[in-house]
């Protein structure tokens, strides 16, 4: 019974002090890996929690692609970090004023907050107590979710072509195949008959057409 | 010593209030502003996997599932338009967005 505690402490405590750190620290490079360990130890507390299921997906999701994401862009912009920290300490007063009011709120929603004994019975599809949480996520998330789902991968689909969209650069000065053109070529087009004098080879004038 | 819904509720304030606090203390980084924005939304993930354990339904992470997706697709077209304003104007800083002198 004291294991579950303990490891709710151990879970909760690091979750929010690498939280801390990543709002904090100097270099952003720091920021993203606390931004790791937060999450990882977050997907510890879902697994706490039971919902193995979005635990290992937090994991997959975050650490595997999002906090790469943000590796990549911050080790591709040449940026002079230390110059967009001025301003820290200024706004270091107000900023604990804003989040200690919030912080504040939402603890006194925690504290004095009940559940309504209505609301059992209005659960709309109760966990079912013999299969694992991942069979009993896709038995609602493939039937009576599918909708939504398939608008999540949509949301995915959107997000990954915008990407691709803004990011992709096209240069000038790179060759590309132009299918049509090719496709459109006809000897008249590609060649040009010419009566060279003899012994005197091509003027100018007809190399200049002749390059063309 | 029995760990309950309010414990959870707590970690999750607690996360959502430093993600705000990163937004005011990093003004001028959006990398970080990004990076607190995910906390905000990992938060938010606790609280609704919290309660859809605690009360027996499993909607609750469908709908953390879902939050999941849009975080991910938030983060990925939030740094496209960075990399991309970096290329035309060669700084992240926020205060230099005033190209359309809003």
């Amino acid at each position: 019974m004291i294991l579950p505690a303990l490891f709710f402490y151990l879970f909760a405590a690091v979750c929010v002090a690498s939280a801390v750190m990543v709002i904090v620290s100097r270099n952003p490079v720091h920021s993203v890996l606390f931004l790791i360990l937060a999450f990882v130890n977050a997907s510890g507390l879902f697994i706490l929690m039971g919902a193995e299921f979005l635990g290992m997906m937090l994991i997959v999701v975050y650490v595997g692609a999002v906090a790469v994401l943000f590796l990549f862009v911050i080790m591709m912009l040449d940026v002079d970090f230390v110059e967009l920290r001025e301003g820290f300490m200024q706004y270091l007063p107000i900023g604990i004023v804003i989040g200690g009011i919030f912080l504040f709120e939402l603890l006194l929603v925690v504290g004095a907050w009940v559940i309504n004994p209505q609301v059992t019975k209005t659960i709309t599809a109760a966990i079912p107590t013999n299969v694992s949480n991942t069979e009993a996520l896709g038995l609602v998330l493939y039937t009576k979710y599918i909708h939504y789902f398939q608008l999540a991968g949509m949301v995915l689909l959107v997000a990954m072509i915008g990407a691709i969209v803004l990011t992709l650069r096209h240069k000038a000065n790179v060759k590309r195949q132009n299918i049509n053109v090719q496709n459109a070529r006809t000897p008249e087009m590609a060649m040009a008959m010419r009566k060279v004098a003899s012994g005197q080879g091509l003027q100018d004038a007809d190399a200049a057409e002749w390059v063309k | 010593m029995t760990i309950g819904l309010g414990h959870y509720l707590a970690v999750a304030a607690i996360l959502f209030t430093l993600g705000i606090l990163g937004i005011f203390l990093n003004r001028k980084n959006i990398i970080v502003i990004l990076m607190s924005i995910e906390l905000i939304l990992l938060s938010v993930n606790i609280n609704l996997v919290a309660f859809s354990t605690f009360l027996g339904d499993i909607v609750g992470q469908v709908f953390a599932l879902l939050v999941l997706t849009v975080a991910a697709a938030e983060a990925a077209i939030g740094l496209a338009v960075l990399v991309v304003y970096f290329r035309n104007r060669g700084s992240i800083a926020v205060e230099d967005v005033n190209l359309m002198k809003g």
